[in-house]
């Protein structure tokens, strides 16, 4: 069974929904909508994640950047965005306009580098029928706890730091 | 018989996101949707990451996104507090209207 | 025994660091436990070392010890090492021997200082500086210890820097110091450099010596000349001596100790140390001699217009330190070395004395306004008498016999010359006549001080005088290690010394003989003398000298005190030139520091002010401009950052385009 056009017909979905996700969450206003739209980028690009075998990472996305991450960001946009629903009409700055213009090349040169690149260096030994035999999650485990230990560790200071750390910031000092 | 699905289109989808969120940190105002921004950038960037490993046959590129992954998170938790207390110190979290890091 | 010679300097340095880091804090018990505590465990070692010498046949009298390396860099490696032989004993034994004395002594003199912790804390750094400095088996180490025993002296100089003279008399030593200093330095690096281009790169003594016949006479001149200069600072020696006066400035018994017993010598002792170089350099010899003798005369003549009697002190141990300079300089250098130990004795006495008197007398020090305080004081009196005895020659103390050795030497060593004993003579006699006038002064006649101090007159406490009287049993009973053979004795210290120094000249001595008893004749004693008997012809010349001054003295100033008041109005305008100390220090005043001054005011305007300054200050104030265009960058808006950031980005994305194609 040839399932290529449906990986193809999955890509454009997912890489074009991802696009306008993203634009919308550039362009809204309203502050919610924005994250509300970023959550559907997220999904996206969980999805084209899963296309290309890394189901692990697909699935942490989702948790950690569409649950996680967003719902956080929810709660600090109610928190502090109040009912500033509607930003002042912002005036023209030449400044951003300039930015935006230098980034759109950055993205040529981006895009050429994207067409031109010839991917080198050694094939590894996870490929998509081992990952298949062995299940994604269980290599990934077994990589994260053997030959990554160390910095997985260091990780997990480094979060705990960061909950210390936001819990300090966020208190509110007794007057 | 399609082909498979090159990876130059994988990069090329990471250029774009990565350039809308780029724009985007550049030109809002709202310090949050700013935010919002950069975490798109950062998963541009983890997209190539997936794209590279996936190409090589190599799990390197998973794991350094879930290394990414956790950054930012622990960023995310900081970040939002420190918006939390500009937030309270200026009343705002109008990128414009910040500049305590003016020389 | 040579393993544990380090513990000679690490006792005082070790009771620095302990009062120096106790702030304060420690009662004065501690403080004066621990400082002579540490001066009396360095002397124990040494006496245990000087012992075990005694046993050791001569030749293995040298105990030397590296203890780690100090500094190693290319051809050049300074060890930190001691070495112990019979010189430095005899140092060593001064040193932590008279030092002990004198620290006990301070407990008491010093007791109701507010700065008693500060005191005894500078008194341990110099002593273990004066220990480096004879117990380092390298010019280096020696020149550390050097340089610490001056920064000591400055110190304690200034001890009371609350006082203007006082820290004026510091700066002044210091400075003074440091041009002797500078020779001395100058002479260590022409020493190694010349050694060094003959293959042999060393500052160790032990080494130097066996090399020095590489040495051409007019390098070794020249390397001796300027350690000569480094000599003449650091003992106050013509024309550095000035400092030497006004550093009694300074406690009492840091007078005695530093700068009378030990410090001062430091000189007398380095040039008996390289003495091997001076013998290749006579004419370096003849003019460490001269100088020697000149000063001797000189600043007798100075003591005789004095009324301080701190100040008199001092000359005549200017004089004095001139007497050794005539001993080491016609090659005499154990007699040299003798005539140090028994100074150390009755100097350190003398001082220590005229302590007590200020003591008793509720501080003061002109001896105009003394008198009597013989019935009053009567310990430190009949000590002060001894010492006074020993010092003008009397036979059967010490000063007797170190004198008449260097005298004898002086006359008859083949680099001597009777004109050089012929000053030594004079200024014997002017010491015998100058200590007697001090001696008379004080403790003889009416007493002429005011009512409330003569209320106030009383001894000193036991541990004052304690020390007083060891020390004038020292003054007498440490003349007999070297008795000559003319006398029927047997030279001991020279014998002792010989390892080091050298074997005694009496052999050339004799081969001269003649000549010089020629040069004797036309002076008009008898011709027929051979060298025992004119030996002690000179002997009974400088006795009878010496007792010819004590009884002008005697004249002037007990049995007819008017006396003095008329010689001076006859000769007024000589009494005041002396009293001005010749004025020299006007001189100096006039010529080097006015135009230093000038010099280095003309610099600071131009060099300092203009270049410096002005560079200085431009470069900070360009600085500060370019600075506030940058500063127009940092907006603080994180997003003009982030633009940063992405043009950043643009050139790093551009490079990697471009690198394949170029």
């Amino acid at each position: 069974m040839d399932f290529s056009w449906f990986k193809w017909l999955m890509f454009i979905v997912a890489a074009a929904l991802s696009i306008v996700g993203s634009l919308m969450m550039v362009t809204r206003r309203n502050a919610i909508h924005s994250a509300l739209w970023m959550i559907a980028t997220f999904i996206a690009i969980a999805v084209i994640y899963v296309m290309q075998n890394a189901q692990f990472i697909a699935i942490a996305q989702i948790m950690v950047y569409a649950g996680a991450i967003m719902m956080l960001i929810l709660f600090v946009i109610m928190l502090v965005n109040l009912e500033k629903d509607s930003v002042p009409e912002r005036k023209f700055s030449s400044r951003k306009f300039t930015g935006a213009v230098i980034t759109i090349m950055l993205f040529f040169e981006i895009l050429v580098i994207a067409t031109a690149y010839q991917i080198t260096g050694r094939e590894a030994v996870y490929s998509a029928s081992m990952l298949e035999r062995t299940g994604n999650v269980r290599v990934m485990g077994s990589l994260l706890y053997g030959q990554y230990l160390f910095p997985f560790e260091l990780a997990s200071i480094l979060l705990l730091i960061g909950i210390v750390g936001a819990v300090i910031l966020a208190k509110r000092k007794k007057e | 018989m399609l082909q498979d699905i090159p990876h130059g289109f994988y990069f090329i989808l990471s250029g774009i996101l990565f350039t809308i969120g780029a724009i985007g940190a550049i030109t809002r105002r709202n310090a949050i949707v700013i935010f919002m921004c950069i975490e798109l950038m950062l998963n541009a960037v983890n997209l190539a990451f997936i794209t590279a490993g996936n190409a090589l046959s190599s799990m390197d590129g998973a794991v350094f996104v879930f290394f990414i992954m956790t950054v930012a998170a622990v960023e995310a938790a900081v970040g939002l507090a420190i918006f939390i207390t500009i937030f309270r110190l200026k009343g705002t979290i109008n990128a414009d209207e910040v500049n305590l890091l003016k020389g | 025994m040579a393993d544990y010679i380090w513990l000679i300097p690490f006792f005082p340095a070790v009771g620095f660091l302990i009062n120096g880091l106790s702030c304060n804090k420690t009662s004065k018990t501690f403080v004066s436990w621990v400082a002579c505590g540490a001066l009396f465990f360095s002397f124990l070692v040494s006496a245990a070392i000087f012992v075990n010498f005694l046993q050791l046949p001569a030749e293995g009298r040298i105990f030397e010890k590296d203890v780690f390396d100090w500094i190693v860099s290319g051809e050049l490696a300074v060890r930190m090492g001691f070495k112990i032989d019979a010189l430095s004993v005899i140092m060593c034994l001064v040193v932590t021997g008279v030092g002990f004395l004198i620290h006990v002594y301070s407990v008491g003199y010093m007791h109701d200082d507010p700065g008693f912790t500060r005191y005894f804390t500078y008194l341990n750094l110099f002593v273990f500086m004066m220990l480096l400095l004879v117990t380092g088996n390298n010019l280096l180490l020696m020149f550390v210890g050097w340089e610490g025993v001056g920064l000591c002296s400055y110190l304690l100089i200034g001890f009371w820097y609350e006082k203007d003279s006082a820290s004026n008399a510091g700066k002044k030593a210091f400075i003074v110091n440091r041009i002797g200093d500078f020779g001395f330095l100058l002479g260590i690096f022409l020493l190694f450099v010349s050694l060094g281009t003959q293959g042999v790169w060393t500052l160790k003594f032990s080494e130097i010596q066996p090399n020095a016949h590489l040495l051409s006479v007019p390098l070794a001149t020249a390397i001796t000349m300027l350690f000569f200069v480094g000599a003449v600072g650091k003992s106050a020696q013509i024309p550095l001596y000035v400092w030497l006066p006004d550093a009694m400035e300074g406690p009492t018994p840091v007078s005695s100790l530093i700068h009378a017993a030990t410090m001062v010598t430091a000189g007398v002792y380095m040039i008996a140390r390289l003495n091997f170089l001076y013998s290749m350099a006579p004419d370096t010899l003849f003019v460490v001699a001269l100088i020697g003798a000149l000063t001797a005369i000189f600043a007798a003549s100075i003591g005789f217009a004095q009324y301080d009697i701190k100040k008199v002190l001092a000359y005549s141990t200017i004089s004095q330190l001139g007497y050794m300079f005539v001993g080491v300089g016609v090659g005499a250098y154990a007699a040299g070395i003798f005539h140090l130990m028994t100074h150390a004795f009755f100097k350190g006495l003398l001082f220590l004395g005229a302590g007590s008197v200020m003591h008793a007398m509720s501080g003061e020090l002109d001896m105009r306004n003394m008198g009597g305080l013989r019935k009053k004081i009567p310990i430190t009196y009949w000590t002060f008498f001894i010492a006074c005895l020993a010092i003008a020659g009397i036979p059967g103390l010490s000063g007797f016999f170190s004198k008449d050795e260097i005298l004898w030497k002086a006359f008859s060593s083949p680099h001597g010359h009777p004109g050089i004993w012929l000053l030594g003579t004079v200024a014997a006699g002017m010491t015998a006549f100058y200590m007697f006038r001090l001696l008379f002064r004080t403790f003889f006649g009416e007493c002429r001080a005011s009512d409330e101090v003569k209320h106030h007159i009383h001894e000193s406490p036991k541990i004052m005088t304690v020390p007083l009287i060891i020390l004038a049993a020292l003054s007498i009973a440490g003349g007999y290690l070297g008795v000559p053979h003319i006398l029927g004795g047997g030279n001991r210290i020279e014998r002792f010394l010989e390892p080091v120094l050298g074997p005694p000249q009496h052999a050339v001595a004799t081969r001269d003989m003649s000549i010089t008893a020629s040069a004797w004749a036309s002076v008009g004693a008898e011709e027929a003398a051979g060298g025992g008997s004119l030996e002690l012809i000179l002997m009974a010349t400088s006795v009878l000298i010496g007792l010819f001054g004590i009884y002008l003295a005697y004249l002037f100033y007990v049995k007819n005190p008017e006396l003095p008041k008329r010689f001076t109005e006859r000769f007024r305008s000589l009494y005041r030139v002396v009293n001005h100390k010749y004025y020299v220090d006007e001189f100096y005043e006039a010529i080097f520091v006015r135009g230093l001054l000038k010099v280095g005011g003309g610099l600071m305007r131009v060099v300092d002010d203009g270049m410096i300054e002005g560079s200085v200050n431009g470069t900070g104030s360009l600085m500060k401009r370019m600075g506030g265009i940058i500063r127009l960058i940092e907006t603080g808006y994180v997003q003009a950052y982030a633009f940063g950031i992405i043009v950043g980005a643009i050139f790093v994305a551009g490079y990697l385009i471009m690198k394949p194609i170029m």
